[in-house]
């Protein structure tokens, strides 16, 4: 019978069927980082447990870790440090492999496995980390579990899962110039809303798809929990296993042939059936810009904001009041009314290089410079990412232009109770979430990409490139 | 985990779609590397006016006296989206919930709950609007009980039980108070036995000696 590619990807880590929807499956790789896996590691530690496979468990330190040049142990986090050396200590005691702060391959967890080989393509991975999904860009069976599921991966490389329905999104068209994954996702939340994933693994396909490079991918497959699915998840081609080449934790020679070969077969049959079937057109899309408090609130940029009167039922009608009410917007205005006070490029969705070169590709080709009164960060998914970006000198250019050269991390993706961009603060951001207090108490963030977020740098005011 | 049978307690709405694990607990509420001193943190965005300072925004409902000792919560759906953080649910328990009842819940966070012994419940959107009706008319006498052995919910002693479903596993681990690595642990040596098959077809995945 016909398959799609996540039941390949079930089976083939099946060890036992447990009920009708119950499977204990084999976990290939363990990733944790040190907000919530700490957790995992000191209690399997209490309960006398060991890793059961610790060369296929992984740590690194990003969410807490400080992002200012010359940063130790201490963060300006309230006890931040106490997460750091609890860290460090439990990775130590049980023997696996840590990223930690000095390491020239320390950064955000799902930037450092696809680029370390960590992920690959056919593995099943999980971390205590909602994002996860966003290995399904390399054709992972990668889903975030809590820190209890992620101690039971450890102490018996399984896990008893609950299985999803399918469900295929077919993009049609091709993402017109200067629209980027990132736009296509928020489109695609907006369209389906932050529930329509639930109890789905969502297959991304389509020309659109296919034309994406490796790191679009990512992007794209990072959000499916913004969706509320399972997972998300791309059919590897040529363009993923050329990625995967020569990656430290990739395998080679006849390992690699191997790999190949299998990795050939993770593809949804002809004919297979999914449990649910999506069509969106792309070709019209435009960059998009967030303006309620979940992700499924976005608009393209120069639409109004809707008007809490136009909603179709009195409880969203009072959904949007409340959530325009914490934005500070007004239901018909544009968004371009609106001025920023920082942006931000970064997070696991948009702090690979490709998101930095497009950003400082936007800035050298305008000259234009971060206005004033806008705080702007620039930061690097991981060290690699930074050296890279340092060796084409996107670094001087961010300078230059007014951004803040950072180390590493999570950064202002999210408010740790250490630094924020203040009360209230408007913020043109690339990451993906812009629920309350997000970014700090009282965060007003706008979800778009790179190119978005540095065009509202420079402009001031939320907007997209219009240059181009 | 402490096993789940039967429950009955204040119940409070908070009919919210949603309602994210940001907002169940702020990461700067996450002060120690434990599972514990959450409680305090529970939905501060929401219940403070100052979480700093932790005034009291005194409209918020696990304010009003009316709910105080609440053990059931009634949301609204897609509860416990966003971040994995399973303090959320550690949280909620600290707090003296033992019970969510929405229309839907994040996977992250029911798979969490489950885990540590708090049941959620799905139920169809009218059916909550109804049990919150009854229960606001007066909280502290319309109490909702919750028995997980004959899946049902009673929420009003005039009408018939609500019967609510649940996976028999979920449900005899929470019936049970499972650990759940024990569990899998008996289970071992068809681990082993499907990794010595695997590394035939996928000598790829093993790295190291092991
Ligand atoms: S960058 Fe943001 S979303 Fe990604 S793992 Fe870090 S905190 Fe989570």
């Amino acid at each position: 019978m016909a398959k799609t590619l996540f039941d390949k990807l079930w089976q083939e880590h099946e060890i036992e069927t447990l009920s009708e929807r119950e499977s204990l499956l084999y976990i290939d790789r363990i990733f944790l980082h040190e907000r919530t896996g700490s957790v995992a590691l000191n209690s399997l530690l209490e309960c006398g447990r060991q890793v059961r496979r610790k060369e296929h468990a992984f740590c690194t330190m990003d969410h807490i870790v400080d992002t200012f040049p010359g940063r130790g142990d201490n963060t300006l986090m309230p006890s931040g440090q106490d997460f750091i050396l609890a860290t460090r200590s439990a990775a130590r005691e049980t023997g696996i492999r840590l990223f930690d702060i000095q390491d020239p391959d320390q950064g955000i967890v799902h930037v450092i496995s696809p680029e370390l080989g960590i992920a690959l393509p056919g593995l099943s991975l999980i971390c205590p980390d909602s994002h996860t999904c966003t290995l399904g860009g390399l054709g992972a069976l990668a889903w975030g579990v809590g820190s209890t599921e992620a101690e039971h991966a450890l102490a018996t490389s399984t896990l008893r899962v609950t299985r999803p329905g399918t469900m295929q999104i077919l993009f049609e068209g091709s993402l017109p110039s200067g629209v980027t994954a990132k736009d296509l996702m928020l489109h695609t939340i907006r369209e389906l809303s932050a529930a329509g994933g639930a109890g789905y693994a969502i297959e991304f396909a389509g020309e659109a798809i296919e034309a994406l490079s490796v790191e679009a991918r990512l992007t794209l497959c990072n959000m499916a929990t913004e969706l509320s699915a399972f997972t998300g998840l791309i059919a590897p081609d040529l363009v993923v296993l050329e990625y995967c080449k020569g990656r430290q934790f990739a395998p080679s020679g006849a390992d690699w042939e191997q790999a190949l070969a299998h990795w050939r077969s993770l593809r949804s049959d002809e004919g297979a059936r999914f449990d649910c079937n999506r069509r969106l057109s792309v070709d019209a899309l435009k960059p998009q810009l967030s303006w309620g408090t979940s992700p499924q609130y976005c608009i393209a940029w120069d639409e109004r904001v809707p008007c809490a009167a136009d909603a179709s039922t009195e409880a969203e009608s009072s959904v949007w009041q409340r959530m325009q009410d914490y934005m500070g917007l007004a239901g018909g205005s544009r968004l371009s009314d609106y001025p920023i006070d920082a942006a931000f490029i970064g997070s696991c969705t948009n702090s690979r290089l490709s998101d930095l070169q497009l950003a400082a590709d936007y800035l050298l080709r305008t000259g234009h410079r971060v206005a004033r009164g806008v705080k702007a960060l620039c930061v690097p998914g991981s060290g690699r990412v930074k050296r890279e970006a340092e060796a084409q000198g996107l670094h001087e250019v961010f300078k230059s232009a007014g951004f803040e050269w950072r180390e590493p991390g999570c950064s202002m993706c999210f408010y740790a109770g250490g630094e924020s961009f203040g009360d209230r603060a408007r913020i043109a951001s690339t990451t993906n979430r812009n629920f309350e207090g997000r970014q700090g108490i009282g965060s007003r963030t706008h979800l778009g990409s790179p190119l978005t977020v540095v065009a509202s740098a420079c402009a001031g005011y939320l907007t997209a490139d219009t240059t181009a | 985990m402490t096993p789940f049978t039967r429950h009955i307690g204040v119940t409070a709405p908070l009919l919210r779609d949603n309602i994210d694990t940001d907002t169940i607990i702020p990461s700067r509420e996450m002060r120690t590397v434990s599972r514990t001193g959450l409680a305090e943190g529970l939905f501060a965005p929401w219940r403070y006016t100052d979480p700093d300072a932790r005034s009291p925004e005194h409209s918020f409902v696990l304010n009003l006296e009316a709910f105080a000792g609440a053990s059931i919560l009634l949301a609204g759906q897609n509860f416990g989206c966003g971040s994995s953080r399973e303090h959320a649910v550690w949280a909620l328990i600290e707090s003296g919930f033992r019970v969510v009842i929405a229309p839907s819940f994040a996977t992250i966070f029911r798979n969490n709950a489950l885990r540590n012994g708090l049941l959620t419940v799905s139920l169809d959107e009218n059916l909550i609007r109804g049990i919150r009706e009854w229960v606001e008319v007066n909280p502290r006498h319309h109490l909702v009980e919750v028995d997980l052995e004959k899946c049902v919910l009673i929420a009003d002693s005039a009408l018939a039980p609500i019967p609510f479903v649940i996976d028999p596993l979920s449900r005899t681990m929470l019936l049970e108070g499972l650990d759940e690595i024990g569990l899998t642990e008996q289970s071992l040596d068809s681990i082993a036995a499907f990794e010595a098959s695997d590394r035939k077809r996928r000598s790829w995945v093993y790295l190291g000696d092991a």
